[in-house]
């Protein structure tokens, strides 16, 4: 395999895991923030990629962005409002929105479950076309991607640090302390859901638009791919400060996808995606809880031996 | 400061569980009061805490905290006059942030979108060096990494960080060791007095009930049988609380905690 071929594998990899780190990084904010598993999110990612390939198809490239992120948002606040203000259990939330989203996207694809964006004008084909004949011109892809990752980077380290932001994160360690420092914990769940969910939004209006297609499976397992992703980079990069730890989740996400281009390159089938991303959330999160459970078996072993 | 009249809580009503947890109940606090609460397990003391905070409404009665009707105010927007401690060191601060964020969340002020100033930070860490625990020099520190005393100290700066109106200590130095109980107790004083807050504290303490305060209040099935301030509480022993306490609800105190401290 040549050296320019491998290079393109990993350029794909890191183009991907860029793109997708943005629904890392919405996780980061509902799960390891929040304490709150955001089961809509699949249907969420796909909700983006769906608005912002219909904005883009009518001609708004632009649009598409802040469409998709919005429509996120609105995503985020019901699924906010049902666990919040209706007493609904936060995972049955999730999956109860997820469920509805997908009716909802292919009404909003035209009742259709494929879209075609082959000669549509996105994001990435109008950065295309200003960087040709630069030597960029071959990266647009993944300067969008960085560029995406960067605002949203930038974006948590200032606003985690708001008073808001730091109420947001108290929710989801101690909500007592919330409630007695007289800020309502359903106005800071519901305000850090409709914020994780419009990046969620964009990561899949992103990989729709750089993949020049949306088909209604594009988010299908995300929540757990993401998660995945969030538990390497947190192994990396999980203490010090919030910006540090965002980026680690950026790098969680591009490892994710380099260790599977690698195992794609050794012969496993694709659709063994999924399968991977799940062992490796059971291992992540499993694992700690396994070692300390460890001694205790030995020790009953070992008196298992004596009684004998 | 705060009123309380004809105060009720039946929990479980129409079930064999049913209990009446307060019982028209009513009390009435003058600013600077500083009460000290004792009285059996189940006497409904921590009840009337979590009425007055607002964790739930009572069934019939009204509450006034400085001349404005809170009875069905909720929780969060009370707490904005009412500071609180528990007995569980652990309920007061977020343990994944650190000091000087739990103190900013605690201290409020600024808008939605405003982030700590200097200024800020620097009253923090004198604020911090009064509890003279050496936390001013590990505010970047997360909170989990402090001991209970630690986190209970904390907590109550962060309780009166803005002077509350209605301080609730709810037996905040019970989980603690003697010395740390003894340090926290003797900050909370100076706190109270410094500030000349209003303050409700529970206590097993019979004897820090006597000398801590101007009023003592004792409970039983939801009442209040005793109410002892000024003169009469002057010179008044433990012994002469047992006394007291036998004599109105007719069977000794039984509460072990009580007798053994």
């Amino acid at each position: 395999m040549s050296l320019s071929a491998i290079w393109s594998l990993v350029q794909t990899a890191l183009e991907l895991g860029v793109i997708c780190s943005l629904t890392v990084l919405a996780l980061f904010l509902s799960y390891s923030m929040l304490n709150v598993c955001d089961l809509s999110t699949d249907g969420c990612f796909t909700l983006g990629a769906a608005v912002g390939a219909v904005v883009a198809i009518a001609g708004h490239p632009w649009l598409s962005i802040p469409a998709a992120m919005g429509a996120g948002v609105l995503s985020g606040f019901i699924t906010a409002v049902l666990q919040t203000r209706m007493g609904i259990d936060s995972l049955l939330a999730g999956i109860i929105v997820n469920t509805g989203l997908y009716s909802i996207n292919i009404a909003v694809m035209g009742k259709s479950s494929l879209l075609n964006m082959n000669k549509t004008v996105t994001v990435f084909t109008k950065l295309k076309d200003a960087l040709a004949d630069t030597p960029l011109a071959k990266y647009y892809e993944l300067i969008i991607a960085l560029a995406a990752a960067a605002l949203v980077i930038l974006f948590l380290a200032l606003f985690l640090r708001t008073r808001l932001g730091l109420a947001i994160r108290a929710t989801g360690n101690n909500p007592d302390m919330v409630r007695s420092s007289s800020i309502n914990p359903v106005f800071t769940t519901t305000v850090g859901l409709c914020v994780a969910n419009a990046f969620t939004g964009l990561s899949g209006c992103l990989l729709a638009q750089s993949q020049k297609s949306v088909n209604i499976d594009i988010g299908s397992g995300m929540v757990t791919i993401a998660l995945a992703s969030l538990l390497i980079g947190q192994t990396f990069m999980g203490r010090g400060s919030i910006a540090k730890r965002a980026v680690g989740m950026v790098l969680g996400s591009v490892i994710f996808r380099l260790v599977y281009t690698i195992a794609l390159r050794l012969n496993m089938p694709a659709f063994m995606l999924k399968l991977v991303s799940s062992v490796i959330v059971v291992l992540a999160i499993a694992g700690p809880y396994l070692k300390t459970q460890i001694p205790m078996l030995r020790k009953r072993l070992a008196a298992g031996k004596e009684a004998k | 400061m705060l009123t309380l009249s004809n105060i009720s809580k039946t929990f479980n009503p129409g079930t064999v569980n049913e209990k009446t947890a307060i019982s028209g109940l009513s009390l009435h606090l003058d600013p600077g009061d500083f009460v000290t609460i004792i009285g059996a397990n189940g006497a409904g003391k921590s009840t009337l805490f979590n009425a007055i905070a607002g964790s739930f409404y009572p069934d019939t009665g009204s509450i006034a905290l400085d001349g404005k009707d809170i009875t069905f105010m909720p929780e969060f927007k009370r707490a904005k006059d009412i500071g609180r401690l528990f007995q569980d060191p652990m309920r007061g601060s977020a343990p994944g942030m650190t000091i000087e964020e739990n103190l900013a969340l605690a201290a409020g002020g600024g808008g939605w979108l405003s982030h700590v100033s200097k200024a800020e930070t620097n009253k923090f860490r004198d604020k911090l060096a009064l509890l003279d625990m050496g936390l001013e020099n590990r505010m970047r520190q997360p909170v989990g990494l402090l001991s209970g005393g630690q986190r209970q100290a904390l907590t109550l700066l962060m309780a009166t960080m803005v002077p509350p109106k209605l301080l609730l200590l709810d037996e905040h130095t019970a989980a603690l060791d003697p010395g740390t109980a003894e340090k926290v107790l003797a900050l909370t004083e100076s706190i109270v007095r410094e500030g000349n807050l209003t303050c409700m504290m529970i206590t097993h303490n019979m004897s820090s009930a006597l000398a801590l305060g101007n009023r003592t209040l004792m409970m039983d099935s939801g009442r209040i049988i005793l109410d002892l301030k000024g003169g009469e509480r002057n010179g008044l022993t433990v012994d002469d609380l047992l006394r007291m306490f036998k004599e109105n609800v007719g069977k000794a105190l039984d509460n072990d905690r009580m007798l053994l401290s």
